[in-house]
């Protein structure tokens, strides 16, 4: 390929001063103004018109020849530009006016990480304001908050306690969502066969959990010595039994036909009743209170002997158990609690939609769902919380301001970037943070 | 390096009291492969005991059943007169063993002081002056107190991994090969501190490829090859001995 040939016109073997020669396009920045015109023309081409179905090339020709595109290259030139030419005087205005915030800010952390209570009034106010939130907003981001932002939002604090903390990798998390959602639809008696009583919603919730919890530890206890690559498909496994056990045990479940809930969350006092109706209101505050309480409860956990042998079982499970941790328990224990919080999901789920059928519970959930963790930062519950309602909340923003149909694209898109440029999450934990770094200093 | 001994424990490892370890019979398998061929051994309380043996000899396979890591296929594993085999190694750690892995295995991603605390994590209460003993015992781990241990020395790692053990306050502390592929001169500060350890009171038994460190500090020792002991005797004796000599120390001791 690259043949050299010396004075006389014979071959030689190229010598290493010419294997180190850079040639010019091969310079970082000759390579960024092409991966700078390649993001003009896919953004041209994602944000102007789109095809049709009986002219496929229509869109690429309209997008190439239109004003558009050449908007997309002035501004790809144009950053180019200030990146490879304009950097010193870019670079020193940004510190400038970093240093000049820089101060203040730290100023007022000193502040909020001296005083305690500061840390929990700031809490309680995000909890009013939280509180507050959906008299402010339309039903349609009612309706988004409750059946999407909170259900998945108590979801992904359930899997972070499984994948964050314990470090096993579970692809089959939905699959205890479907028994939650399934055993409230039982416990009601909006399936098939007829409960032996029927509950009351608030008592199935319970009733989920231990079911949930049943369910965790039958596919746990002959799995966890799994670990890694083994355990994710096993528990995709476990999720392919369930979905399908409820898609084809019609007897039981009802099929793909789904099960039409008919009992709603009720509060009966004799004098005073509340029942959760169409208003998405109420559920909100529901799901509000149990999320701040399992955030509570797993926060002390977290700190907890059995945190610090989740820690120690994700680093080594041989050294954990050789100080004395029960590795098979306390895997065990990471899996139930997941998988009963994610039993609780499933309740007041079903309970909201009204109607659950097979299809609620699809594969894809569960990758979701590890996705929101991974995005907000695995092992955090602020960045977990932060993950799930920005992943969740941007496809539906976007409804309105792109095409439909591409909405998933963008995400799918800010997820690569995001793991490129911040694999640690939007709000990682301060553990996640030094693994990483320790991670790049090996490598 | 000298060879003199500061110790009069060979005179321990023959007395009648009731041996703290004793591993009678000792048939390990793994898989179809006999690993340990009916291995007999004891410890008493307050000894230093070095196994030594070539590369798959079953060193480490009698430690880590000891430990409970490992479960006999046949034959006793006793402590203080007590049958303890079968007990799973989680369970073990409360009955005052600790084990310092093969290859250190520190959290590596947990700060010095973090694996520390694990190492207490048997203890309802950990006593805070357990941290500050390990501490004097190696300056080294007190200064990196904050470093997350996969960014320490290999040596400090291993100091790590000691003090991670005596922080569940063991009786009887097992080492696996504490001086692997480290430089002479930490080697010898390990084994240095492996003479305090002992002398503040911990039993210890350590399998070693360098045999000479090891019986130097050893009281008695065991050889073992092809998953049996060949010989066993105290430490000074295994040290001149011409078979031990040659095939262990090479010619290079003195």
């Amino acid at each position: 390929m690259s043949t050299v040939r010396d004075s006389k016109g014979r071959e030689r073997v190229p010598s290493a001063a010419s294997l180190r020669r850079v040639r010019w396009y091969q310079e970082a920045r000759w390579k960024r103004l092409v991966a700078l015109l390649v993001l003009a023309v896919v953004g041209a081409q994602v944000t102007g018109v789109q095809g049709t179905s009986t002219d496929i090339f229509y869109a690429l020709g309209e997008n190439f020849t239109g004003t558009g595109i050449w908007i997309w290259l002035a501004l790809c030139v144009g950053v180019w530009v200030i990146r490879e030419f304009l950097s010193e005087p870019v670079n020193r205005g940004w510190v400038a006016s970093r240093d000049r915030v820089s101060q203040p800010v730290a100023r007022v952390r000193g502040v909020w990480q001296a005083d305690p209570r500061l840390r929990y009034g700031g809490g309680a106010l995000l909890l009013v304001v939280l509180i507050l939130l959906p008299l402010w907003l339309s039903t349609y981001w009612q309706q988004v908050m409750v059946d999407q932002i909170a259900i998945f939002v108590l979801l992904a604090i359930g899997l972070n306690v499984v994948i964050g903390w314990a470090g096993m990798l579970d692809l089959g998390f939905v699959a205890f969502f479907a028994i939650g959602a399934y055993s409230a639809a039982f416990w009601t008696g909006s399936l098939p066969v007829e409960p032996p009583v029927v509950l009351n919603t608030f008592l199935v919730i319970p009733i989920a959990i231990v079911t949930c919890l049943l369910a965790g530890v039958l596919l746990g206890a002959p799995t966890l010595r799994l670990r890694g690559d083994y355990l994710a498909i096993v528990t995709l496994g476990f999720h392919e039994i369930v979905y399908l056990a409820a898609r084809n045990w019609t007897d039981f479940t009802g099929g793909s036909r789904g099960a039409r809930m008919s009992e709603r969350f009720v509060i009966d006092l004799g004098f005073w009743r509340f029942e959760w109706g169409l208003d998405p209101k109420p559920y909100y505050w529901l799901l509000l209170g149990f999320i701040v309480v399992i955030i509570f409860l797993f926060l002390r956990l977290e700190h907890s002997r059995v945190g610090r042998a989740w820690t120690a079982i994700r680093e080594d499970e041989v050294a954990a158990a050789s100080t004395g941790v029960n590795t098979v328990r306390m895997k065990l224990l990471a899996f139930a609690i997941g998988a009963s919080t994610s039993g609780v999901a499933g309740v007041v789920y079903a309970s909201k939609v009204a109607f659950i059928s097979p299809e609620n519970f699809v594969l894809l959930l569960s990758i979701l769902v590890l996705a929101y963790v991974i995005f907000g930062g695995m092992g955090s519950i602020p960045g977990v919380l932060a993950g799930a309602a920005l992943l969740i909340w941007l496809p539906e923003y976007l409804r309105d301001s792109v095409d439909p149909q591409d909405r998933f694209m963008y995400l799918g898109a800010l997820l690569v970037v995001m793991m490129i440029y911040r694999p640690q999450g939007l709000l990682p934990s301060k553990r996640r943070q030094r693994e990483l770094r320790l991670a790049e200093e090996k490598a | 390096m000298s060879t003199q001994l500061t110790k009069d424990g060979a005179a321990q490892g023959s007395s009648a009291a009731p041996a703290l370890l004793e591993l009678r019979e000792l048939h390990v398998f793994y898989g179809a492969i006999e690993a340990l061929k009916g291995v007999e051994l004891s410890v008493a309380e307050g000894e230093v005991v070095a196994l030594l043996g070539a590369n798959g000899a079953g060193k480490s396979t009698t430690l880590k059943t000891a430990s409970g890591m490992l479960k006999p296929r046949s034959g006793e594993v006793l402590l203080r007169g007590e049958r303890v085999d079968g007990i799973p190694s989680h369970e073990l750690v409360r009955f005052g063993i600790g084990h310092v892995p093969e290859g250190r295995r520190v959290f590596a991603r947990m700060s010095v002081v973090e694996n520390l605390q694990m190492g207490a994590y048997r203890l309802r209460r950990p006593d805070p002056a357990d941290m500050d003993r390990v501490f004097t015992l190696f300056p080294r781990l007190a200064e990196r107190r904050k470093q997350l241990a996969g960014t320490l020395s290999g040596g400090e790692q291993q100091m790590l991994a000691i003090g991670r053990a005596l922080m569940g306050k063991p009786e009887l502390l097992l080492l696996d090969e504490p001086s692997m592929g480290l430089a002479p001169l930490i080697v010898q500060q390990i084994f240095d501190i492996l003479r305090e350890i002992n002398e503040q009171g911990t039993t210890l038994l350590l399998v070693e490829q360098n045999a000479s460190q090891a019986l130097q500090l050893a009281d008695r020792g065991y050889v073992l090859e092809t998953g049996a002991v060949v010989m066993s005797d105290d430490a000074s004796e295994l040290l001149t001995h011409p078979r031990v000599r040659a095939a262990y120390l090479g010619e290079a001791a003195e």
